[in-house]
């Protein structure tokens, strides 16, 4: 029985055969077989092969062009389609962890179909050392699974340390209090050579673009220390720090659930702490 | 121009999550509840696109009775009205979701004609099934581009630029479309008094899909264990930069 894998470059997709060998002979599609990159095209043809392996099932990295495809996959055999899944057990039904709330919560489910679509979340699973399996030989694409296609790039706007790759991030949230508030937020990253990072509410506020905002709907990030200045620690915020080796807080309230979800804590109000650390620094200099 | 914005009604959950005692979903009773972010800019949109071009705006949602709560703070931002597929709570796989918005954008599109562009979040912030837009596409037809940050009209057609790593790439597709949008597309608005007054008025058609068994079902949940960090006081106040700095230099990022 073969199992249909779409394989990008990286890890998440050597973690994503891990599973998808428990549902037989991995054969691949290279997420990069049709360029410029085509999502439907891909999807077509995801499907011709799975129909000509007839494959137990179809798997992808939950990434998300791995995502993008495997919906429309879906939508093509009119199967149902289960995302970020951290676990899978072959059977009828299959039964599938999954993330929910960008990791925030695990779900179980049972996958009633056919032919199974799951797609497995980046780091959940570790990574399979077994050999790449073998791409499968791809049709042509049909011009009209090619209207949605890239037909260009534009380089990334912001200059500076970017958030997803910084060593070192200080985060600032409600309690930095404005726009210029700020100030002593970038002074102390820039003595780092950290990136800035925000909350939710900072960037619904207007005083971050949202290129800064950590979390769910934001950045997931994975520096070795993350400085968290007057942000509470809401889950959907938390959901973006998994990856952070150290995590520091400062926060005048000592039970927000940041302070109980950190390293290391300081109590008390940012705008005389954060000042007094970039001090410190500089007399060490 | 016609623009359809699909939402979400999501709890806001704070610092922790609560599990009812069946654990088959979130104990929301002590919950406040939104529209999540990456629909929110969606609605946002929408709302510019009318303003520029002229036109009629739908907001859309498959939920429960209360969700009405969420048409209404999108009728607040400048939506013109509303349909709310209703619900009895219990949840919907986005499989059954996908479906019964493609019957009712269907619905309406055969009254008042074809919208040119249907935006939905990227994902949902709960259950995150990365796939309700996409489905609805295929339904109609129609092209679909994903995980957006910028969306500009370009006579007949949409130029969409979505994120990826190294800067964003760029698709031109021809209108009608389907567009999935991320938080970050815009900074949407906050009501003002006079829109929530005036949303209060807007028209709500319900109609009641009935449920089909779902083919993704959901057994339980479960909050994963805590990442067992330690929470070391290094102290209090401006005393405290001592102990950070050291901290720092120890973790050899100074
Ligand atoms: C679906 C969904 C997705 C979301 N996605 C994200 C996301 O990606 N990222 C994100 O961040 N949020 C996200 N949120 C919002 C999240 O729920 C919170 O509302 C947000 O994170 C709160 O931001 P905050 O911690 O800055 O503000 P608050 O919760 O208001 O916390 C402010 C903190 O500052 C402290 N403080 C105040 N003054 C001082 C001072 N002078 N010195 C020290 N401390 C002080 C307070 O004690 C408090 O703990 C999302 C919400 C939803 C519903």
């Amino acid at each position: 029985m073969s199992v249909l894998v779409l394989m990008e470059d990286g890890g998440p997709s050597r973690q994503t055969l891990t599973l998808a060998r428990k549902f037989g002979e991995p054969r691949s599609v290279r997420i990069d077989a049709i360029l410029p990159f085509a999502p439907d095209a891909l999807a077509t043809a995801l499907a011709q092969a799975a129909d000509e392996l007839d494959a137990s099932a179809v798997f992808a990295a939950g990434t998300e062009r791995g995502n993008e495809v495997m919906a429309r996959l879906a939508a093509r055999m009119d199967l149902p389609f289960a995302a970020n899944c951290i676990a899978a057990a072959p059977g009828d039904p299959v039964e599938v962890t999954r993330l929910r709330w960008g990791g925030s919560l695990l779900e179980e489910a049972r996958l009633h179909s056919p032919r199974p679509l799951i797609t497995v979340a980046p780091h959940t699973v570790a990574a399979d050392d077994g050999s790449v399996p073998p791409e499968v030989d791809l049709h042509h694409p049909h011009d009209r699974d090619l209207t949605v296609r890239v037909s260009d790039h534009v380089e990334p706007s912001s200059a500076g340390v970017s958030l997803a790759a910084a060593k070192v991030i200080v985060s600032g949230g409600r309690g930095v209090g404005s726009k210029e508030g700020f100030a002593i937020i970038e002074e102390l990253a820039a003595l780092l050579g950290a990136a800035v990072g925000c909350s939710r509410a900072v960037t619904s506020a207007g005083w971050r673009p949202h290129t800064d905002q950590v979390g769910q709907t934001g950045t997931k990030v994975a520096p070795e220390v993350y400085i968290a200045c007057g942000i509470s620690g809401a889950t959907q915020h938390m959901a973006g720090l998994k990856g952070a080796k150290r995590i520091v807080a400062i926060n005048s309230d000592p039970q927000a659930p940041l302070m109980l979800n950190a390293d290391y804590t300081v109590t008390g109000d940012l705008k005389e702490i954060v000042p007094a650390i970039s001090a410190e620094i500089r007399k060490r200099r | 121009m016609r623009i359809a914005a699909c939402i979400k009604r999501v709890p806001i959950t704070g610092g922790r999550i609560l599990l009812t005692d069946d654990a088959r979903a979130i104990n929301t009773q002590h919950l406040g509840f939104t529209i999540s972010p990456h629909e929110e800019c969606g609605v946002e949109e929408a709302v510019r696109l009318i303003e520029a071009n002229k036109g009629d705006s739908v907001v859309l949602t498959l939920g429960p009775s209360e969700a009405v709560e969420q048409l209404r703070d999108a009728m607040a931002l400048g939506i013109d009205r509303a349909i709310h597929l209703q619900t009895d709570g219990q949840e919907w796989d986005a499989e059954a979701t996908a479906g019964a918005l493609l019957e009712a954008i269907r619905a309406d599109e055969s009254a008042n004609g074809p919208f040119d562009i249907i935006f939905f979040g990227n994902e949902s912030a709960d259950s995150g099934g990365f796939q309700v837009g996409i489905r609805v596409a295929y339904g109609l037809g129609r092209p679909c581009v994903t995980g957006l940050k910028k969306v500009t009209l370009e006579g007949s057609q949409v130029r969409c630029e979505q994120q990826v790593e190294g800067g964003r790439d760029v698709y031109v597709v021809p209108l009608p479309a389907v567009l999935t949008v991320k938080e970050g597309l815009n900074l949407p608005r906050y009501p003002s008094v006079p829109g929530k007054m005036r949303a209060r008025s807007k028209p709500v058609a319900v109609v009641t899909p009935s449920r089909p068994a779902p083919r993704l079902e959901l057994v339980k949940l479960a909050v994963p264990a805590g990442q067992g960090r330690r929470a070391e006081s290094l102290g209090s106040g401006a005393a405290a930069a001592q102990a950070v700095v050291e901290m720092l230099q120890k973790a050899g990022v100074l």
